[in-house]
């Protein structure tokens, strides 16, 4: 089992200024990058539902020059409210980490 | 040989560091200017609305006192962007305070521009009700009243205002609020280089050496641009950027790695290409910008009241066991003993947040696994209310409920979380709230931000 960790050199969440978070999932090398990105796995969809957002919020790129996927939505509770647990954002992608990436022409 | 204008930012945010003798080095660089970004909205709400700066004054002074000697030994512009953090007028003043001491301790003489950036609130409610204010995606609502409410509204100033002081003859120019880029964009474009080239060089070079292969501390960039292209080069000679490290650095901390929106138009960096000169400098070039109205971008912070907090552990198995059903019971404590003490008229005028180490704690709601508890757990409890005294007070009350709050298979009295500072609870100060995600359209980029000059 592949799990993202194995493939990802950095999972990173960071505010986006502080009313939206924002995820970058970098790879060493394109071929990488293409594989998770052909495996479907990050999605408008999936990650609607990872962000507990409107699938119609989720900005999704993928930014071939950077091999990299990022996803910007926005934050559910603003930067520095007394509701928020995460000032920077920088903690948000947690579970993301084991999540599994079915390997390539499966 | 092709024109060229080259540039260094010494480091990615003014007091975080930088090592001295790489900067000294990088002045024989025929550097027509030297910028360094001071902002962030990263520390919160409270940097704005409650005048505190972002960094300590002895590791802003570190930084400064650094610049300023090198920037007057070469006779070059120093630009100081978003000074103090939030760049609102308090922290701007606390800058300046800090330049005029460095200057008295090493005998500079030099002419300053300070560029304000914190609009009179009249000026900003007439933009409100011309319609001339526009909400970014997402916003908060705003009416009148939270333009006349906010402690604190700064308008964040483009290229221009950096210019027009260099025009009035300023060796240091402090900033307030600013956006990051152009502090780094004004002189490049302002001489005539390709604006593409210079905006996207400006919003690498605003987190000085970050763009490189490994960050193992923070260090500065020098960039050169020609008409054709930029490169970038890494101060420290261990540095290294390659194609990949400064593509990458378009994603940090944006919404869209592609395009940027900045005072009087968009970054486009769809048809930028990444090359290496050799192992630590990189070339770039097919950047654009398109140009747009100008929008200035404004933040505010409001007092939304006082907290204060309480922080301890429970490491008792039996509780963990059923820990929901028993914070639940707990929470429906505290609110009855709050009412016994302030009487039915309390509620809705405080609020208790719990954040709970070790099963919720960092993703709250969005948490998938609240079940996977493990030895213990961290509770946190902030009390917020509309004094600190009764913010305090309810705090205190709250520790005493979860210490002594009943657990079905235990008979007695009971303390059931670890307190590890004594006393076990304190005052935070005023909580604050950010209010404003919003542009402002300009007739004249220099509306917001008046300029004054000082000679020290």
């Amino acid at each position: 089992m592949t799990r993202l960790r194995d493939l990802a050199k950095l999972i990173r969440t960071k505010n986006a200024g502080p009313f939206q978070l924002t995820l970058d999932i970098m790879f060493t090398d394109s071929r990488t990058y293409e594989h998770v990105v052909a495996s479907q796995v990050i999605t408008k969809a999936s990650m609607a539902r990872f962000f507990k957002v409107d699938e119609a919020v989720v900005k999704l790129f993928n930014y071939a020059p950077g091999n990299a996927i990022k996803v910007t939505v926005p934050r559910l509770v603003t930067s520095g409210d007394p509701a928020d647990t995460d000032l920077f954002g920088g903690q948000q992608f947690g579970p993301l980490v084991d999540i599994e990436i079915p390997p390539l022409n499966a | 040989m092709t024109r060229q204008i080259r540039y260094l930012s010494p480091t990615g945010i003014l007091g975080v560091g930088f090592s001295e003798s790489h900067f000294r080095a990088a002045l024989s660089r025929d550097l027509a200017f030297i910028g360094c970004d001071a902002g962030s909205t990263d520390g919160g709400p409270a940097n704005l609305g409650g005048n505190k700066p972002f960094f300590s004054r002895a590791a802003i002074k570190r930084d400064l006192r650094i610049l300023v000697i090198g920037a007057r030994e070469i006779k070059v512009p120093l630009l100081i962007g978003s000074c103090g953090g939030s760049g609102g007028n308090w922290n701007l003043n606390w800058v300046r305070e800090i330049v005029q001491e460095i200057a008295r301790e090493e005998n500079l003489h030099f002419r300053t521009a300070i560029i304000e950036a914190e609009p009179p609130r009249e000026v900003l409610l007439q933009k409100f009700r011309e319609g001339k204010m526009r909400a970014l995606d997402p916003a908060p609502a705003i009416d009148a009243s939270v333009l006349r409410d906010a402690d604190h509204i700064v308008a964040m100033m483009g290229a221009e205002a950096y210019v027009a002081a260099l025009e009035g003859g300023a060796d240091v120019v402090l900033a307030g609020r600013s956006t990051d880029a152009a502090i780094f964009a004004a002189i490049p474009v302002a001489r005539g280089f390709p604006p593409g080239l210079c905006w996207h060089a400006a919003k690498i070079m605003e987190c000085g050496g970050a763009a490189v292969v490994k960050m193992d501390k923070p260090e500065g960039m020098i960039c050169t641009i020609t008409d054709e292209h930029f490169t970038l080069e890494p101060v420290s000679p261990t540095q290294q950027c390659s194609p990949l490290s400064v593509a990458a650095h378009a994603l940090y901390e944006t919404a869209d790695p592609y395009r940027m929106l900045e005072p009087g138009g968009e970054m486009d960096l769809t048809d930028a290409r990444y090359e290496a000169i050799n192992d630590r400098e990189v070339r770039v070039q097919g950047s654009k910008f398109r140009p747009m109205p100008y929008t200035v971008k404004l933040e505010g912070a409001t007092r939304i009241g006082y907290r204060a907090m309480v922080l301890g552990g429970v490491r008792d198995p039996v509780i963990l066991e059923q820990f929901e059903s028993w914070l639940g019971g707990l929470k429906a404590h505290i609110a009855e003993n709050v009412e016994a003490v302030y009487g039915p008229s309390i509620r809705g005028q405080y609020e208790i947040h719990y954040k709970i180490y070790g099963q919720s704690g960092v993703l709250g709601d969005r948490e998938p696994y609240p079940e996977r508890i493990g030895n213990e757990i961290g509770l946190l409890m902030v009390t917020l209310a509309q004094t600190q005294e009764v913010a305090y007070a309810i705090a205190g009350q709250a520790a005493h409920m979860v210490l002594h709050h009943s657990v079905p298979q235990w008979e007695g009295l009971l303390s059931n979380l670890a307190f590890p500072i004594a006393p076990h609870f304190w005052n935070l100060g005023e909580a604050y709230k950010f209010v404003l995600n919003h542009v402002v359209e300009l007739e004249n980029p220099l509306e917001l931000h008046p300029i004054r000059y000082e000679e020290i």
